[in-house]
């Protein structure tokens, strides 16, 4: 048994907003009440703490099998840990393409062996994320997959979309895209614009986005099918998404920290830690992002956490490989220049990390604070000063932008089935 | 950096005799001279080897050339120099090949000036002779350097400063010891 | 006069006053090269390594010469290319010259961004012979010497540059270079390679030749890469001679005794017509004289002298 004291709990989906004591007892909770009885009972003092359901990323890139010295299932997940977050769901882009049972059920197993958070494996869904031939979605699900996608990639092919789309539809599954038109992005290593042209350096227009973006909606509106869109970074995709949500379609998106905090304008340092795809945009597009994530056009907060080993990222700007490490800075940042700045409510952040994911991915029972629930809990301490210092990164990646940025807000104990994976609590 | 005047050594009268003498002194012991050619070592001198040139051609009729060297890139006191980096033109467009050539300059101190000097002429060809005139030998010297023609020998302190002014440059001619120090 | 930077990695961060010091300090240097033992010993001991991931024979031995002729020692290595999967990284490679106790380093790489890479680790001081798309400030400089030697200033000239500016580094330059020193810019070419965006550098668009070039004081003609077609900027050559390159007629509409520059090597009749490469060729010759005497000042600017710590 585990025991929470006085802490404030914000749960969205309950609609709770109050101090409360909570009470887990084998992985679940089964009491949420003022004053319980701390005697006999292992107990977390939350005073002053907002305690919240475990924050959920359902965008992360483990790289494990394969690709090991950037990260592996046990790294990530202690990095996911520190970070707040008691669930997280794995892209495919592995060696090999997680586009078999076999590579699922070893993601499943070495999760359940070595992870410190929940691990869940999203397949690809295309063989090898070619973009040719559909993978075998019904055995995927069987082995674990919780959705789909060939995220690194978008589904270049429209016919390949609509029938993916489709075929995911009966199964009631779900399939992330990454909006690219690989055509108009060729060769670009940064936001096109005057940035670009100013550095010299080829862009990346962020109409590649959005073309990707319209033809999605149109293929999910025709196919009458769910369809979550990855890392949004435009605002002429907010723009497009808006209006497909005032029309009822089932779209969802997601937004990253570095997408709504950095711009093109710092990447005059050629600094390969801001390489990343899709990439950094301007101001107007962050100003966009923000608004959006105000007025409930996007849906959730996800880091598309990308580690890569300091040797690889240490190379000139166009040789470097894209991809920022997110796990261990996203929380922090989201408190300090979003909850702390009064732009959105923490009720509002919690919705977007927890129960939202939770709901788009069929986890349901995670995502909420109710008797019966998954005991997955993210406390928060929304005052705590910290200095970003990579070098104390869980993550074997060191790839994150934001090192000694001062943020006030952190995750600082973060429970998972009932068991305290992370705790900076003295 | 303040300074003060400690002592005016020599007025325009002075400077206008010695001037003279050095010249009288020049065509004296070169008898050929339509091989002389007068080098100046900037900045001041310049304006040194331009007045004995004028005068050469209004005591003996003959036009001795003049040339303009700068030497910066020669140096090897950079320390010395609070902006090491201003690189003025080298004007000669005459050969020295075979030529006497007399390098001028305003004081002689440490001597390393001329040592670059004469490093820089023979870079540009080989002279005949090299003879060296200074308007002021304030002693000090570090290398064994020794004019062949000077205005005047001046002993000083490492300390004060001599200033050779000249009417083209500074309004009127006047030799000057100075010295760090003043109000302010 | 100042002069105050440990590296030159490209025209954005020099100021006037800077750039007005090289173009000064190159014209007195000019005079070495004319005389019949080209060396001055103000370099002497300092070591200087071209790295050179580009071809070029052009801008490489402009700068050996450079280096020799102020008595520094120099050494050229070149490889095909940088950061690949097999073979040294650039970082690697860099630090392994360093060790042989380099002063300098002339970097000329594919990538944009190179230089200010290797000054983030660098000791020796860094010097940009060309990176990726994005400057070649030697050229720039060597450009705006020309052009102040035969028009006597650069403040209030128009200047229009044709061509494949997105992909040109000494567009850019030239562009820095040309706006700190208040002349007017103009750039021509094909949509796809002058995107209006540009503007923004600091200088107009114009997609008309021929309302262009009128009244221009110099002309600037950028290789075109004929590969470029192969990605539908422009659809032919043949197109793109008739719409952008310099012909007599267009020429004659320029200001009385305007130049044509061109970086080289010339296509041709693609950029150019060929009466006019002809009369091209002077000035061509004039740069490369001009491009030793500004290599020179900006090495002696940045190497000559004892080392002083200066932080940029």
């Amino acid at each position: 048994m585990l025991l929470i004291k006085n802490g404030h709990v914000i749960d969205p989906y309950s609609k709770l907003n109050k101090k409360s004591d909570i009470l887990i007892k084998n992985k679940k909770i089964v009491e949420i009440k003022e004053n319980i009885d701390p005697s006999g009972k292992k107990t977390i003092d939350a005073s002053d703490k907002i305690v919240a359901p475990g924050f959920i990323d359902m965008h992360v890139h483990l790289r494990d099998p394969g690709q090991e010295h950037k990260e592996t299932i046990e790294t990530g997940s202690r990095a996911a840990a520190k970070g707040g977050f008691t669930s997280i769901a794995c892209m495919p882009n592995t060696v090999p393409v997680n586009d078999n049972s076999g590579t699922t059920e070893y993601i499943v197993s070495e999760a359940k062996k070595r992870a410190f958070v929940n691990v869940f494996p999203i397949a690809a869904v295309s063989m090898g994320q070619k973009g040719k031939l559909l993978a075998e979605m019904a055995d995927l699900i069987k082995a674990g997959a919780i959705a789909f996608s060939d995220d690194g990639y978008p589904v270049s092919n429209s016919q390949l979309m609509r029938r993916c789309l489709e075929y995911a539809r009966e199964l009631d599954t779900l399939i992330i895209e990454h909006c690219e038109d690989l055509y108009l992005s060729s060769g670009g290593v940064m936001n096109e614009g005057y940035q670009s042209y100013l550095l010299g350096l080829q862009g990346i227009p962020d109409y590649s986005e959005t073309v990707m973006v319209a033809r999605n909606i149109i293929l999910a509106e025709k196919t009458n099918s769910r369809l979550h869109l990855a890392h949004m970074s435009t605002k002429g995709s907010v723009e497009l998404i808006k209006t497909a949500k005032n029309k009822g379609l089932k779209i969802t998106s997601e937004v990253t920290p570095h997408h709504l905090f950095l711009n093109d304008s710092l990447l005059a340092s050629y600094d390969t830690n801001l390489k990343v795809n899709p990439p950094i945009r301007a101001k107007q597009d962050t100003k966009s992002l923000i608004e959006a994530v105000r007025h409930g056009i996007i849906d959730v907060f996800a880091t598309d956490h990308a580690p890569h080993s300091p040797d690889e990222k240490e190379v000139e700007f166009s040789a470097a490989p894209f991809g920022i490490n997110g796990l261990e800075t996203a929380v922090s940042l989201l408190l300090d220049k979003l909850v702390n700045k009064n732009i959105i409510s923490l009720n509002r952040l919690i919705e977007m990390c927890s129960c939202n994911p939770a709901k788009i991915l069929g986890l349901d029972n995670k995502g909420k604070i109710k008797k019966g629930a998954d005991a997955d809990l993210t406390i928060i301490d929304t005052e705590k000063e910290i200095t970003v210092n990579v070098n104390t990164f869980e993550s074997k990646s060191r790839n994150n932008p934001f090192h000694d940025w001062k943020l006030r807000g952190s995750p600082v104990v973060t429970i998972v089935d009932g068991k305290v994976v992370y705790s900076s609590l003295k | 950096m303040k300074e003060k005047i400690k002592a005016r050594v020599m007025d325009s009268g002075k400077i206008k005799r010695a001037f003279n003498r050095m010249t009288t002194e020049i065509t004296e012991r070169n008898r050929d001279l339509s091989n002389l050619v007068i080098i100046g070592i900037r900045t001041r001198g310049v304006h040194i080897a331009k007045r004995i040139a004028k005068l050469i051609k209004e005591y003996d009729n003959v036009d001795v050339p003049v040339g303009i060297l700068d030497i910066t890139l020669y140096r090897d006191d950079f320390s010395e120099l609070e902006d090491k980096h201003i690189v003025k033109k080298t004007e000669i467009n005459f050969s020295i090949e075979n030529k006497d050539v007399l390098l001028v300059d305003d004081v002689l101190f440490t001597g390393r000036t001329i040592r670059a000097a004469m490093d820089s002429l023979i870079d540009l060809g080989r002279p005949k002779t090299i003879q060296l005139l200074v308007f002021i030998d304030r002693g000090h010297k570090e290398l064994p350097i020794r004019p062949d023609y000077t205005g005047k020998s001046l002993p000083t302190s490492r300390r004060e400063q001599v200033k050779v002014k000249l009417k083209e440059i500074d309004k009127k001619d006047e030799v000057l010891i100075t010295e760090p120090g003043g109000i302010g | 006069m100042s002069f105050n930077k440990k590296h030159l990695l490209g025209i954005q961060q020099l100021t006037k006053p800077e750039i007005i010091t090289i173009l000064d300090t190159a014209e007195s240097l000019k005079e070495i090269s004319k005389r019949e033992v080209k060396k001055v010993p103000a370099l002497r001991g300092k070591t200087i390594i071209n790295l050179f991931f580009e071809p070029s024979t052009r801008t490489r031995s402009s700068f050996e010469l450079a280096a020799k002729r102020l008595s520094a020692d120099i050494s050229s290595f070149s490889k095909a290319s940088s950061s690949t999967v097999k073979g040294e990284t650039l970082k690697d490679t860099v630090l392994n010259l360093e060790a042989m106790q380099t002063d300098a380093l002339i970097i000329r790489h594919a990538a944009s961004g190179t230089p200010y890479f290797l000054s983030t680790f660098c000791r020796s001081h860094v010097i940009n012979a060309g990176d990726g798309t994005h400057e070649h400030p030697t050229q720039a400089l060597l450009d705006a010497f020309t052009i102040r030697e035969e028009k006597g200033k650069l403040k209030g000239l128009k200047v229009v540059i044709v061509g494949d500016i997105l992909h040109s580094r000494v567009a850019r330059s030239n562009i820095f270079l040309l706006n700190k020193m208040g002349a007017k810019v103009i750039l021509v070419g094909p949509p796809g390679l002058v995107p209006l965006q540009m503007a923004r550098l600091g200088a107009q668009v114009d997609y008309n030749m021929d309302r262009a070039v009128k009244d221009a004081d110099v002309v600037m003609m950028l290789r075109i890469q004929l590969e470029r077609q192969q990605k539908n900027f422009f659809p032919s050559v043949r197109e793109y001679r008739n719409l952008f390159s310099l012909t007599p007629k267009r020429f004659e509409t320029t200001r009385k005794n305007a130049i044509i520059m061109h970086p080289g090597p010339i296509n041709r009749d693609v950029e150019i017509s060929t009466q006019l490469a002809d009369s091209l060729k002077s000035v061509i010759l004039k740069q490369v004289e001009n491009g030793i005497a500004i290599r020179m000042a900006v090495l002696y600017l940045l190497l000559g002298g004892k080392e002083r710590d200066v932080t940029d």
